[in-house]
């Protein structure tokens, strides 16, 4: 079997510096599969989050070539053999040793949210076709690979003031639930901060359960954020309302 | 109490965030007590969020003949009727409420035409009876679940294991656990304690189980002195991926035979005319897992060891929509386009139907305080279960655990936990960091792994069983010299030799159940002993820890009640 160099991220919040690995490769092999060669030969305490090895759960994130990846995901033979390939924590988030992070925040953020609420007197009847746009955003597995990508946070560290394209499929599955009957446009203004999302779908390239988050979820929420706020008719019955 | 150590104090603490635990918090939650939630990884990625297929609830939204009698009647079929009578009635005449309650929490399940919670086929039920989301049921139901959980306000220590129950007396005192993060200690004081950790498929190499599933429950509530039940019955689910090797053993979900998915062996029989012809692809997951592993012995398997599963004779979108995680998966893993051609599957390790022995109205187990439900409690599944009651399991019993919690705390003051228990907790887990051997976890967890894979798999026997238990003993002690580097940073190998220690545990026990039981039922199968035996039909094994001795008992079973008697007798409608 032909060995792959890996160049692995070693640190915490201290800091660190990526260590070299050799790591023989086998059909199939995917990116954690390597890790865990490393650790059962070479660093048992190298650290690496990861659950199900089948994309189900969405732990095991991490940037490999520059990329952001589920590592379960990542087969060794898509990768260029004749180079090390680099594997990194996610930057958006705090290094807490080697490959793992703090995304804390995110379930902070997730707290904000109001759950779903149900209309008064429904009779629990759904249309197939009334529910797959929910269906699509509630595949989310939260792996932030779309948190970590996200300009606003990646590069302008808006943690404060946004909520991010996970939380954004969170809202629009709710909203979009044609049972739900609360409304979050407020709090999508104000809290989770949707207007300073400039869409360029950084978000839904790197989802791996392929959610059209910015056509899907972000822009019709954007769309009710407007109709909202900056409808004229509907801001003068408002000021007429004293609302 | 020593102050030495971060203290949490609760009324009930919950250990484990999968279905059966978060079901249990909101259940404890919503009757007021003040609840904590513990669990080995982040929340909401727990082994439930893996279940692929659906929910098993008589709602008979699809047939309308199904009742819960009916589901009652499989369960037990489907059990080899070892199972708790009183839980499997329980659990079929409440999975469809705890269905319901979770649509009205929010969850999405693929619908009927008339806009009702759609139900699906699947192995050993006589009706439609799965509801569903394509093939990510798990999913739907842990986030459900876990959003409906913070909503309520419970408090959950993330990556936090517990090593230890702590006890006052012959009463559950609270846990002691370690931060993953930075290994610190931490005490868990609590009136009463729910078990939902789980099983413990990380014994064996081919597995569809992830990492958390160590046996961790069954291991504290056994040291705690709670009783473990029927521990030989490991279910083998017939159809994990045999290639490429990286894959092997992840699941493929039952739901692929249940949207019409055909088995073949290389000459392109359909084997299962052979094992069930009435049933076939749709038998119990015991005998298609047999029928598998048969066809390949027997020089009739594929080219990397397993069997042809085919569901490319349904329309391309059809598969894409109903099975998309499998369309995914086989396509990125094993470049195999399922819309066009079969796949190649093989039995893997996948769920443990013994484990601790629970009370069917409370799920409290043996000790007093302590209560267990999910995978990590047995009762319910007999020697073997059926697919799709798991995540009913999860709902029914997990509610049952938290509502049989709260009563037990509302009576209790809180314990006493005495210095000594911790600080020898707190030796134990130091212990590897002290010892400088060349003796590695990684390479004890193969050398288990190879014993239960090779010794205690599908088939048994006498001889193999009794050289697992001399290779059980050998890797006991090598556990005693295990020894690690690093810093208690997040430490995978160190976490790894606390987790050995439960996985040993269980393993012993499965070995020494299994070696009890002189007969084949269910998932149990002794080449020595091939047929059913009416006496051991009537007979639970039962483990308990005797001083440092694991003990190994026989217990009659409940006599069945005349009137759930008939229903069984009830031909009506029920496979073989």
């Amino acid at each position: 079997m032909p060995d792959v160099l890996l160049k692995i991220f070693r640190g915490d919040r201290e800091g660190g510096q990526t260590a070299d690995y050799q790591v023989p490769v086998a059909p199939g092999m995917v990116v954690l599969d390597a890790l865990h060669h490393v650790q059962k030969h070479q660093a048992p305490d190298l650290a690496v989050r990861w659950n199900c090895k089948a994309g189900k759960c969405g732990s095991c994130s991490a940037e490999v070539n520059g990329r952001p990846r589920l590592t379960c995901k990542t087969r060794m033979d898509s990768l260029p053999q004749d180079k090390p390939i680099t594997i990194l924590p996610m930057k958006s988030f705090p290094v807490i040793k080697d490959l793992v992070t703090d995304v804390s925040w995110n379930y902070k953020v997730n707290k904000k949210i109001p759950g779903f609420t149900p209309k008064a007197g429904t009779n629990w009847r759904m249309q197939q076709e009334d529910i797959d746009r929910v269906q699509e955003f509630r595949k989310c597995i939260e792996c932030f690979l779309c948190q970590n990508v996200c300009h606003v946070l990646r590069e302008h560290d808006k943690h404060e003031q946004f909520g991010g394209p996970r939380f954004f499929v969170r809202v629009a599955g709710l909203e979009m639930h044609p049972l739900d009957g609360v409304s979050r446009v407020g709090l999508l203004k104000k809290e989770l901060g949707l207007g300073l999302c400039n869409i360029t779908k950084c978000c839904t390239e790197v989802c791996p359960e392929e959610i059209h988050i910015t056509d899907n979820a972000i822009i019709p929420l954007k769309e009710r954020v407007v109709d909202e706020y900056y409808d004229p008719v509907l801001r003068l019955v408002r000021k007429i309302r004293g609302g | 109490m020593n102050s030495k150590y971060e203290t949490h104090e609760h009324d009930v603490l919950i250990i484990g965030a999968g279905g059966a635990g978060l079901r249990a918090a909101i259940e404890a939650l919503s009757q007021g007590a003040n609840v904590g939630v513990v669990c080995k990884s982040l929340l909401g990625k727990a082994h439930t969020v893996m279940a692929e297929g659906g929910i098993a609830a008589a709602m008979a939204n699809v047939d309308a003949a199904d009742d819960w009698r009916a589901h009652f009647r499989d369960t037990m079929r489907g059990g080899k009727f070892l199972n708790n009578w009183r839980m499997a009635q329980l659990h079929a005449q409440e999975a469809p409420d705890r269905v319901r309650e979770l649509e009205q929490w929010g969850a999405l399940f693929d619908r009927t035409e008339d806009g009702r919670i759609l139900q699906r086929a699947f192995g050993g039920h006589s009706f439609k009876r799965l509801c569903h989301v394509g093939d990510r049921t798990g999913l739907e139901m842990i986030r459900t679940l876990q959003d409906r959980g913070v909503q309520m306000g419970f408090d959950v220590y993330m990556e936090c294991t517990t090593t230890r129950l702590l006890m006052d007396g012959g009463r559950v005192a609270g846990a002691f656990a370690y931060w993953r993060e930075n290994g610190r200690f931490v005490v868990f004081k609590a009136k009463a304690v729910v078990l939902a950790t789980g099983g413990i498929g990380k014994a064996w190499p081919i597995t569809s189980n992830s990492w958390e599933y160590t046996g961790d429950g069954m291991a504290l509530a056994y040291e705690a002195g709670a009783e473990l039940l029927d521990m030989e019955f490991v279910q083998f689910h017939p159809t994990g991926m045999v290639w490429p090797p990286g894959v092997q053993g992840l699941l493929v979900t039952e739901a692929v035979r249940g949207e019409g998915g055909i088995l073949t062996n290389k000459n392109g029989e359909r084997f299962m005319e052979k094992y069930d012809p009435k049933r076939m692809e749709l038998s119990t997951r015991d005998v298609v897992a047999r029928a598998i592993y048969t066809e390949v012995r027997e020089g009739r398997g594929t080219e990397h060891g397993g069997a042809f599963l085919d569901i490319s004779h349904k329309p391309a979108e059809y598969v894409k929509r109903k099975l998309p995680s499998m369309y995914h998966q086989f396509r990125e893993l094993a470049d195999v386009d399922i819309t066009a051609g079969p796949m190649e599957v093989g039995p893997t390790c996948h769920y443990m139907m013994g484990g601790v022995r629970v009370d069917a109205e409370t799920a409290a187990t043996s000790i007093a305080g302590l209560f267990a439900a999910g995978e990590v409690a047995a009762g319910l599944h007999g020697a073997n279960r059926l697919g799709g009651n798991s995540l009913s399991d999860l709902l029914v019993f997990g509610r049952r655990a938290g509502l049989g919690a709260v009563e037990f705390a509302k009576q209790q003051a809180v314990p006493a936990v005495d210095s000594t228990q911790i600080e020898e907790a707190e030796r134990a887990m130091l212990a590897p960091f002290e010892r400088n051997t060349d003796e590695n976890p990684y390479s004890v967890h193969s050398d288990l792994q190879q014993i239960m894979q090779i010794l205690v798999g599908i088939y048994r026997t006498e001889e193999d069983l009794n050289s697992a238990m001399e290779g059980l003993a050998r890797l006991k002690e090598r556990v005693q010299r295990l020894s690690i580097n690093g810093s208690r940073m997040f430490n995978p190998g160190w976490h790894l030799c606390a987790d050995l220690k439960s996985m040993l545990t269980v393993s012993e026990a499965v070995t020494r159940s299994a070696l009890a039981r002189k007969e084949s039922r269910g998932a149990h199968s002794r080449i020595d002993y091939p047929n059913l035996d009416a006496a051991w039909g009537k007979q639970n094994n039962i483990i308990s820890l005797h001083g440092d001795q694991m003990n190994l008992e026989q217990r009659p079973t409940r006599e069945l009640l005349a009137d759930l008697q008939a229903l069984l007798a009830d031909e009506k409608g029920a496979g073989a």
